[in-house]
């Protein structure tokens, strides 16, 4: 579904991701794990087009997306949930749902009831300021959004970054959910491997810019070496 | 009494306009988070420019629209060509180019214009109104340019809160990165934003010259005054701005009918420092502190 290969890029001498080639399947969820600095936040800045690639090509449903800007993204079917988490505090909380869903053209009232059914704690808080929420339904308030847009292919920056371990878990279980159900594409960038690999199909693990290891989860998660080297548990 | 009514809606006309040009400095800072110095001068030439075509034998409302119209143009333009390539890099590169801008503004009208000071025409009665027996101090442009602000006001509240486009705009302004990961073609939006607001300030243009003198000057006084206002209102609101305008206007005709119009300056000087130290946010200020 979404094809990178021989990507590098960087940040003038800095070259943060070196000829890294990797794919997230149909109805899947893959994992990209990495300590600090690793290169994860450069790889999705550079797929969704925020960030330029210096060599390489990125491929979204077989069409070249390589140069395609970010602004086009969501209408091609890729949703980007950055890191940070990128709630805008100044709107409301349905506001920054509506946007998602401009992101495709208009806005379907079913597209946000089905948010809302999604995440309860939103359809409760709808006309409050985002800035309002905790930290776990930002979450839910930034992949509602994304969801608005109706999205093939899903990329998130860090989802559990910050959150109570109970909050992590109820969190990938409803993106477990939309996979299984909707056959979602998920690139899922997380610091937080052995979460990320008990929800995630596949996994790749970068190191300093380059792909040191690309398995299904089960397999890196039994990889004691790899785990001790890489993943911090 | 009468003197107490006269000095309030002498106050009041006064600060309508001020509220104009302080909606158009919120427009802008609102998008692009940049205080525009060039707002009276852009205004300044829409306005002289409707003035040769009113010269020329045109009619008020055909000149009126095309300040208007070349204000919009003239915002675009200057942002796309002029503060576009700054973007982006420390704010205080645009602030400075708005300064240079001034400078040239000025330049091109006194070139195109002349500097020789002219009389604005107005389409209504300049002086005062009579109801019951007793003249009021409120003419028919005075109301004309009440009515023409709170429209404005208006609009521009219902663009913003209720429409896709104030969603886009909104977004683009707090948020640039994540409004692009979410379809806003951001740069189109500024461009939106400098238009709209040299439209408004085209307007405030109109309704400072209406029924006066004008020359390439008569704009740059008000700058302090329509800035005072959008400090005020808190430089982000609509409503603000023209509440921000209202209050000035009032105090300050109050202060110049009642206490001596030599402290006119001084009192804006002064309401300015006091609210930025005990409310910089404005006196409405409710934005929740960001946090990430
Ligand atoms: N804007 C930038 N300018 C210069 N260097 C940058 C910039 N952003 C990232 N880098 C560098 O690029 C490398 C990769 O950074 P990146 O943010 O992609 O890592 P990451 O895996 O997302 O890390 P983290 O887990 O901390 O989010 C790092 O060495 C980082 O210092
Ligand atoms: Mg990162």
């Amino acid at each position: 579904m979404l094809t990178v290969s021989g990507l590098t890029a960087g940040y003038g001498p800095i070259t943060a991701l070196h000829d890294v080639t990797l794919g997230a399947e149909e109805g899947r969820i893959t994992a990209v794990l990495g300590a600090n600095g690793a290169g994860k936040t450069t790889l999705l800045r550079t797929v969704s087009g925020l960030h330029r690639a210096r060599a390489g090509t990125v491929g979204l449903a077989g069409r070249d997306i390589t140069r395609t800007a970010a602004e086009r993204m969501p209408a091609l079917g890729m949703s980007h949930v950055p890191e940070g988490r990128g709630v805008i505090v100044e709107l409301t909380v349905e506001e920054n749902l509506r946007l998602g869903g401009l992101a495709r053209g208009r806005v379907r009232p079913d597209d946000l009831d089905r948010v809302y059914g999604l995440f309860g704690p939103l359809g409760e808080r709808r006309a409050k300021p985002a800035g309002t929420l905790s930290g776990g339904e930002r979450q839910m308030l930034v992949i509602g959004r994304a969801l608005m847009a109706r999205p093939t292919v899903l990329l998130l920056d860090e989802p559990s970054l910050g959150l109570a371990p109970r909050i992590v878990t109820q969190i990938f279980g409803l993106l477990r959910d939309l996979v299984r159900e909707e056959g979602l594409t998920v690139l899922l960038v997380e610091q937080n491997a052995r979460s990320a690999l008990s929800v995630a199909d596949r996994g790749v693990v970068l190191d300093l810019g380059r792909v040191v290891a690309d398995d299904v989860a089960d397999r890196l998660a039994g990889d004691e070496k790899l785990r001790h080297a890489y993943l911090g548990f | 009494m009468q003197q107490l009514v006269n000095t309030a809606l002498g106050g009041l006309t006064l600060g309508m306009v001020y509220a104009a040009f302080a909606l158009a400095l919120v427009l802008i800072w609102r998008s692009t988070r940049v205080v525009n110095f060039a707002q009276a001068p852009m205004a300044m030439v829409t306005t002289l420019l409707a003035l040769e075509l009113i010269e020329g034998g045109a009619s008020f409302w055909l000149a009126f629209a095309v300040a208007l119209v070349s204000g919009l143009v003239l915002g675009a333009v200057i942002e796309r060509v002029v503060v576009r390539p700054v973007e982006g890099k420390s704010e205080i590169n645009a602030v400075i180019l708005t300064l240079g801008l001034f400078i040239v503004l000025h330049a091109a009208a006194a070139l195109l214009f002349g500097n020789g000071v002219r009389s604005f025409p107005a389409p209504f009665g300049v002086r005062g109104t009579e109801i019951g027996g007793t003249t009021y101090a409120i003419t028919g442009f005075g109301m004309f340019t009440i009515a023409a602000v709170l429209v404005t006001m208006a609009l521009l509240v219902l663009l913003f809160r209720f429409t896709d486009l104030g969603l886009r705009m909104r977004a683009a302004a707090h948020e640039p990165e994540v409004a692009r990961l979410l379809g806003v073609r951001v740069g189109g939006m500024l461009t939106l934003g400098w238009a709209l607001a040299s439209v408004v300030g085209s307007l405030s243009g109109i309704l400072i010259a209406g029924g006066d003198l004008v020359n390439p000057n008569y704009m740059d006084s008000v700058v302090v005054f329509g800035f005072v206002a959008a400090v005020l209102g808190g430089l982000d609101s609509p409503v603000g701005a023209v509440v921000g305008g209202l209050l000035l206007g009032v105090a300050l005709s109050f202060v110049s009918g009642y206490v001596g119009s030599q402290l006119v300056a001084l009192t804006a000087l002064v309401i300015l420092i006091a609210v930025l130290t005990l409310r910089p946010g404005g006196l409405f200020s409710t934005t929740p502190a960001r946090r990430v």
